[in-house]
């Protein structure tokens, strides 16, 4: 980029051509066609993400009726945002959802490392395995689990019965409920934290390793000094993503509880709420105000999260 | 480009991504108002048009096939496209309302009792008292309550199509097994509670006795609190009735049956629903709607039996609902939708949907093919109840204290907060919601 500015400003400066030109070659150092190329899916981006923000952020100002139309409220909704008792325990309910399924991303590095290990066989079959949960429909894999966590019938407190513990009614009881639901979080991001994480384990260099044998470095040393610093970049992805993730819990939560159930209170996150508000409730304009809120605080962890990445991630 | 920047743009890239699905559902646009109305003259019978219906029931399906076939024996150029939206999850809703946002709606489509004069009292339907003042629709030809349902504002905006009541439905085989008599028309609260008990005792809680789908009101706690001669929305649509004594005795009736044992406990009744119980042979008895009469007799055969509800210290009143045909204020062919719409509040209509034997229709007097459609079972008090029944409880935004109904009952239901403590809340909770449409 630096060259080509630097050619554009030599040439303009050669020529002396007028200034609206050289502000066109500066747009455009490479003629018209990267724009050409790019144009169709910024124009995607624009209409199907930026909008929708802009949208939300001015509708969160506002009392929406049903069938649209919007009156200006002013900060009407957000003063309603700071004074509901269900926001903090839904923001809590999120975060802890969050935590439990940051905990698969050892789960994935250690899986990885075994599916990656030289002379694996059925590498390709296990990593299939391991993502079709990733690219299952959250809605399906919801109602499976429903029936695996029953408390009546399902096949875990049958296990459990059979060395004499009875089983609590995981859905619908506050606490387990929670965690329930955030083992199958788990167990559905492990697919795709792995195959990043395997492409991660890939893409560091044998030598390394040969040249940390040659010095007489244990297979642990080697983990400990050359897999996991190198690995860093790509577990700093996964845990971005499972953060946005984490934090949009909604269609598991949905399908798993169901209606009506006690532990939903403690067990609620906040799309759940942004749910109940703009589809249940009708109440559209307070509804984008949880948008925002939800926004703001996916944006604070990740710029926490990429500050805190120079501590601890190491780019080759 | 180098490594760090890709995976900073690329988990950048994720945020956006999943930012934008969820914000997207904020987005919406303009509405529409407007109405198109003037005398109705049933039209003449080479109009050409193509109109569509909106339906979300795959079951119904043939049937609604076939009554558009009759009306084009009529009308043989007015071409009706069925479009099919499963109504799981609240997706019809969520795309009818979306639909209406940008003046889309189908010209003519199915309406259910919540959500009426959501769309009728917002401007989204074209009023139909036209099509009574020609007589091209008779009032008189449906059960009061379901005229009264698609009432509003003075105006009425809907034909019935089909109605639900609730009856009591039980297992023979377990109520032998218990010694346990099978219910009949003249059995009170007190005898479901006495005989449910025994059931429960005999089987170790293994099988229970009686219980009601408490995930919703309609096949339980709405019809108790009418029995018990209370109410749960004022007749006029704008006041809660959850706090009057007898809608509490109603309410009480399910938390007394959880802690005595009879019926499974509301955590057992979340995770696995009241007619699952019911079908899997670990329940008695249940309350619950018609529509399950084919599913239940195809699980039990002649072991099923149906009998009217248990009469409570007033009545054994129950609530009826009912789907209607209506018609979209935004229709480019208000002739053909008004005229279809018209045939499919016939008896013609009507017998093909009794004969498809999935709904009760709504015209009185085609009924009786649906009550001898399953052989051996005497359906017949479905349609009695229907004629005493009190209309499902709506107001103009009925999900919003729908839900308050079940964030606040569960608890009240598992006895872990008094059942009129938690029904004075829902009032003052429900009536703030009332205050504000």
């Amino acid at each position: 980029m630096s060259t080509s500015t630097a050619e554009v400003t030599a040439e303009a400066a050669r020529t002396g051509s007028a200034r609206s030109s050289a502000g066109l070659r500066r747009l455009l150092p490479d003629g018209p066609w990267p724009w050409i190329f790019i144009v169709p899916t910024l124009f995607g981006v624009a209409v199907f993400y930026l909008w929708p923000i802009v949208k939300t952020f001015y509708l969160s100002f506002t009392t929406v009726g049903v069938f649209g139309g919007s009156t200006f409220t002013g900060l009407a909704n957000y003063a309603q945002l700071f004074t509901d008792p269900q926001i903090p325990r839904s923001i809590l309910n999120t975060a802890i959802y969050t935590v439990i399924v940051l905990l698969g991303i050892p789960i994935a590095i250690g899986l990885a490392s075994l599916i990656e290990r030289p002379g694996m066989r059925f590498r390709t079959l296990y990593r299939t395995l391991y993502f079709i949960p990733y690219v299952t429909m959250p809605a399906a894999v919801g109602i499976v689990w429903r029936l695996i966590f029953n408390g009546d019938f399902g096949p875990i407190n049958w296990l459990l019965s059979l060395v004499g513990i009875k089983g609590p009614y995981w859905l619908a009881t506050p606490g387990f409920a929670l965690v329930a639901v955030a083992i199958v979080g788990l167990w559905m991001s492990l697919g795709f934290n792995l195959i990043i994480i395997s492409a991660g384990l890939r893409e560091i260099p044998q030598e390394l390793y040969e040249a940390a044998q040659v010095d007489g470095a244990s297979r642990f040393r080697q983990f400990r000094s050359i897999t996991v610093p190198l690995l860093t970049p790509s577990i700093f992805f996964v845990m971005i993503m499972t953060v946005v993730n984490g934090f949009q819990l909604f269609d598991l939560l949905y399908v798993m509880l169901g209606k009506a159930n006690l532990a939903m209170p403690q067990t609620q996150s906040i799309v759940y709420i942004f749910y109940n508000e703009a589809f249940i409730q009708n109440n559209q304009g307070y509804a984008c105000a949880i948008g925002i809120l939800i926004l703001a605080i996916i944006a604070v962890l990740t710029a926490v999260q990429f500050r805190l990445q120079r501590r601890w991630v190491n780019y080759v | 480009m180098d490594r760090r920047s890709f995976l900073s743009l690329a988990a950048l890239g994720g945020v956006s991504l999943g930012l934008g699905a969820t914000l997207a559902g904020c987005s919406s646009s303009q509405g529409g108002t407007g109405s198109q109305s003037g005398a109705y003259k049933a039209p003449s019978k080479d109009l050409k048009a193509t109109i569509s219906y909106a339906i979300w029931d795959v079951n119904q399906q043939p049937a609604m096939e076939k009554i558009i076939a009759g009306f084009n024996k009529i009308y043989p150029n007015i071409k009706v496209n069925i479009q099919l939206t499963p109504s799981t999850g609240g997706a019809y809703w969520t795309k009818m309302t979306t639909l209406a946002q940008g003046k889309n709606l189908p010209d003519v489509f199915w309406m259910n009792g919540p959500h009426i004069q959501l769309f009728a009292l917002n401007n989204q339907l074209l009023p139909l008292d036209d099509l009574v003042t020609a007589g091209a629709v008779k009032k008189t030809n449906y059960p009061k309550a379901l005229v009264d349902l698609y009432t509003a504002g003075g105006k009425f905006w809907g034909v019935p199509k089909d109605f639900d009541t609730i009856g009591l439905y039980y297992n023979k085989d377990l109520l032998a097994k218990a010694g346990v008599p099978e219910p009949t028309s003249s059995w009170t609260w007190d005898d479901i509670k006495t005989n449910g008990k025994k059931v429960s005792d005999h089987f170790n809680k293994s099988v229970f006795g009686f219980a009601g789908d408490l995930t919703g009101g309609q096949t339980s706690w709405y019809n108790t609190m009418l029995q018990a001669g209370g109410y749960i929305i004022s007749p006029d649509h704008k006041k809660s009735g959850y706090d009057l004594p007898g809608s509490i005795k109603g309410l009480q009736f399910w938390a007394d049956l959880i802690e005595a044992g009879i019926s499974p406990s509301m955590q057992q009744l979340t995770t696995t629903l009241a007619n699952d119980w019911f079908t899997s042979g670990k329940l008695a008895m249940v309350m619950d709607g018609d529509w399950e009469t084919a599913p239940y007799h195809q699980a039990f055969g002649d072991n099923l039996g149906v009998v009217e509800l248990s009469k409570g210290p007033k009545s054994n009143q129950c609530v009826i609902h009912g789907l209607g045909n209506v018609i979209s204020a935004t229709t480019k062919q208000p002739d053909a939708a008004r005229a279809f719409v018209a045939y499919l509040g016939t008896k013609d209509a009507a017998l093909v949907q009794a004969e498809a034997g999935v709904v009760i229709p709504a015209f009185n007097g085609s009924q009786t093919v649906w009550a001898k459609s399953i052989p051996g079972l005497e359906l017949q008090l479905f349609l009695d109840e229907a004629k005493v029944a009190s209309p499902y409880p709506i107001s103009k935004n009925t999900s919003a204290w729908n839900q308050f109904e079940t964030d606040i009952l569960p608890a009240a239901f598992a006895g872990q907060t008094p059942v009129a403590t938690a029904a004075k809340q829902l009032a003052d909770k429900m009536n703030a919601a009332l205050a504000k449409e």
